[in-house]
């Protein structure tokens, strides 16, 4: 087991660097952030003293070669638009989108497992029918559409929730958590809801179609012949079961989720990462964009590493192995 | 005395889109305690149906549409879905087909037995592995200890199959009902598994209701034989009686399509034809377009059953040779 968590994050690492280069690469051939830096009317000595400061009149081998020593020491530079750390810049930005996304996570899990195994279980019924619908529904549901009218529904029309901002946090670790001032949930809530949506639905399908598929088998019949009650066939027996798919597509939403939640925090003017990541790249703020895919990439290999350790005690036929399932 | 199981004109009918299956359609006969009755008959014939029925465990669009199921003085049919759950794995269990299956993949042993023994008993989960402990030492399985902990692949298909037996047998049930359980296995282990259910059964006077498409499988072990053909129970009687003189032509069939062992290599006599769907069945004798002693009244009337003696019941018009009681 430490093996493996050792080898697989060996392998991370390789990939990060590996990542790392090619971004950088791909970002010095796409333009000078000089140019979108400074202001038009800036004189040629300004210019120079920009280009000097930021490093940028090395040639690109000399800058990489810096960038990669800086890395093996856990630098990735400062940022080119505000002038301080880049991971810094990200970790003030960071909380506000794994809660985002932990919550939406949560959401998925509580109300999209019971949800899914009900309607497998009254596939037949209006009950399997209507949960059926809805996940359709939620499924094709453009995101930004479902934020915009919530936020016309409960912010402008009801008036029962802020229509955006982060509102009021708590502090752990140095870090604002929406989550640790009860006067922030409300403002966590609709963003949070709006990315759930999918997952929700994701999870209702996966559910759905496992408890359908469970129930024919014949360790259930064996399950009901020996005597047990339902709660505890669908709760051990097919829950076990239908878990194993489930963990395995979460892990790798709650990756996207947090790369990607760029569309939900605009709408909710949440200040994630994932607007942060956007600016970045408009003004091609390289020590930015750079840092923040090295950060995703450790958490998406994070993630993955738990659920393949999950995966393994959810299923004891899987044993840890490189390259996954 | 009263019979262990007595089952009379059993009707379970599947209500479908395309119309009425009668799966089972009206099975009669009665185990006595400690004896083996062998039900026989081609894939498809109701066996299986037979069975569930009489736990309890036919599914909508199943139904059991009328007849009587008595355990003992109890009469079963139109018990709430609790009392029959009562019933199950502690007066009648039952072992299934393909030992594969039957284990849940992603439970330990232990947790797939202690959970049976206390289902239906009221004990500490300490005595209630002692006592799993005890009932895999008597199917033979050697250091149950360890193995208790051991999740279902790490068992060999006869050994799982054990494992269900011992299941099976926690709570000594009156009746046993076993549904081909040895059909997937190889044949020195079918004689094996056999064995030793005879022997666990006669040690307590447990009833078995042995299903098998096999004749040669209960020729050995069976007390009484009933032969099943789309529904319903065509010949019944002691197994040496109805094996050394078959009086229903569905049963001759059986027997001849038997491999020989000083006829090794030659081609079997199957039966020639298949079972007809049970969706719309003939209005005569079900059998009539596989028959060869078929004569015009098979065609056009249902053959009612005979009882012949005391011990032999047939449904046919022309039955072969003297039916001996
Ligand atoms: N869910 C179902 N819907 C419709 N018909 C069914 C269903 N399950 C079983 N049957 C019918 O019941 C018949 C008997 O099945 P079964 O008892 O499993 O036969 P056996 O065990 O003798 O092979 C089958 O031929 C099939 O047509
Ligand atoms: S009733 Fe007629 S068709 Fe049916 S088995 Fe007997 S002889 Fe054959
Ligand atoms: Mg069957």
């Amino acid at each position: 087991m430490l093996a493996f968590v050792l080898r697989r994050l060996g392998q991370s690492a390789f990939v990060i660097v590996a990542m790392a280069a090619l971004v950088f690469l791909s970002v010095y051939a796409i333009g000078n952030p000089i140019d979108i830096l400074l202001a038009p009317d800036a004189d040629q000595q300004e210019r120079a003293a920009a280009i000097a400061r930021l490093g940028l009149d090395r040639p690109l081998w000399q800058q990489f070669l810096t960038f990669l020593v800086n890395l093996a020491q856990g630098d990735l530079g400062k940022s080119f638009v505000f002038g301080s750390d880049a991971v810094s810049l990200i970790l003030a930005r960071l909380p506000a989108t794994l809660e985002l996304a932990l919550v939406a996570l949560v959401l998925a899990i509580v109300a999209g497992i019971p949800l899914g195994i009900l309607a497998g279980l009254r596939s037949d019924g209006w009950i399997g029918r209507g949960v059926m619908t809805g996940s359709i529904v939620g499924f094709s549901l453009p995101n930004f559409w479902l934020g915009i009218m919530m936020i016309l529904l409960f912010a402008v029309e009801l008036k029962w929730l802020p229509a955006g901002g982060r509102g009021a946090t708590g502090t752990f670790l140095g870090l604002q958590f929406s989550l640790l001032d009860p006067a922030g949930w409300p403002n966590l809530l609709m963003p949070a809801l709006t990315l759930a949506i999918y997952k929700v639905s994701l999870v209702i399908r996966l559910a759905y179609a496992g408890t359908r598929e469970a129930m024919l088998q014949d360790y259930v019949r064996f399950a009901r012949a020996k005597g047990l009650s339902p709660a505890r066939i669908i709760g051990v027996h097919v829950l076990k079961n239908i878990l194993i798919p489930i963990v395995t597509v979460l892990g790798l939403e709650l990756g996207s989720m947090i790369a990607f939640a760029v569309v939900t925090e605009t709408v909710f003017a949440w200040p994630g990462v994932g607007k942060l990541l956007i600016d970045s790249i408009a003004r091609l703020d390289r020590p930015v964009i750079v840092a923040y895919l090295i950060i995703v990439v450790g958490m998406f290999t994070l993630i993955n590493l738990a659920v393949d350790i999950l995966y393994s005690i959810l299923d004891p036929r899987v044993r840890l192995a490189d390259g996954g399932h | 005395m009263t019979a262990a199981l007595q089952v009379s004109n059993l009707e379970t009918h599947f209500f479908t889109r395309a119309g009425v299956v009668k799966a089972v359609d009206g099975v009669s006969f009665s185990i006595a305690r400690g004896e083996v009755l062998g039900l026989v008959g081609e894939s498809g014939s109701g066996k299986t149906l037979t069975a569930l029925s009489i736990l309890g465990l036919v599914d909508p669009p199943g139904k059991i549409v009328a007849g009587s199921i008595r355990l003992g003085d109890e009469e079963l049919t139109g018990l709430s879905e609790r009392s029959w759950r009562a019933i199950r794995g502690k007066r009648i269990a039952m072992i299934f087909q393909d030992p594969m299956m039957t284990l849940n993949p992603v439970l330990r042993i232990e947790t797939q037995m202690i959970e049976a023994v206390l289902a239906h008993a009221v004990m500490s989960k300490d005595n209630a592995r002692q006592r799993c402990r005890e009932a895999l030492a008597r199917v033979g399985i050697p250091s149950p200890d360890e193995r208790l902990t051991a999740y279902p692949h790490q068992f060999s298909g006869g050994m799982r199959q054990r494992v269900a037996i011992a299941i099976a047998l926690l709570h000594s049930p009156d009746v046993l009902i076993a549904d081909e359980p040895t059909t997937a296995l190889d044949v020195t282990i079918q004689a094996q598994i056999v064995a030793e259910v005879q022997k666990l059964a006669a040690a307590t006077g447990t009833a078995i209701l042995w299903v098998t498409h096999d004749l040669a499988v209960v020729s050995g072990l069976s007390d009484r034989l009933a032969v099943m053909y789309a529904g319903r129970i065509v010949e019944e009687g002691p197994t040496t009686e109805v094996l050394a003189r078959p009086a229903h032509p569905y049963t001759q069939g059986l027997l001849r399509s038997l491999p020989v062992n000083n006829q090794r290599g030659r081609r079997l006599n199957q039966i020639p034809g298949s079972t007809p769907s049970l969706l719309r069945l003939p209005p005569g004798c079900p059998f009539a377009p596989r028959c060869e002693a078929r004569q015009e009244d098979c065609v056009s009337t249902r053959p009612p059953e005979s009882q012949h003696g005391t011990e032999r019941r047939l449904r046919c018009f022309h039955p072969l040779g003297e039916v001996s009681p």
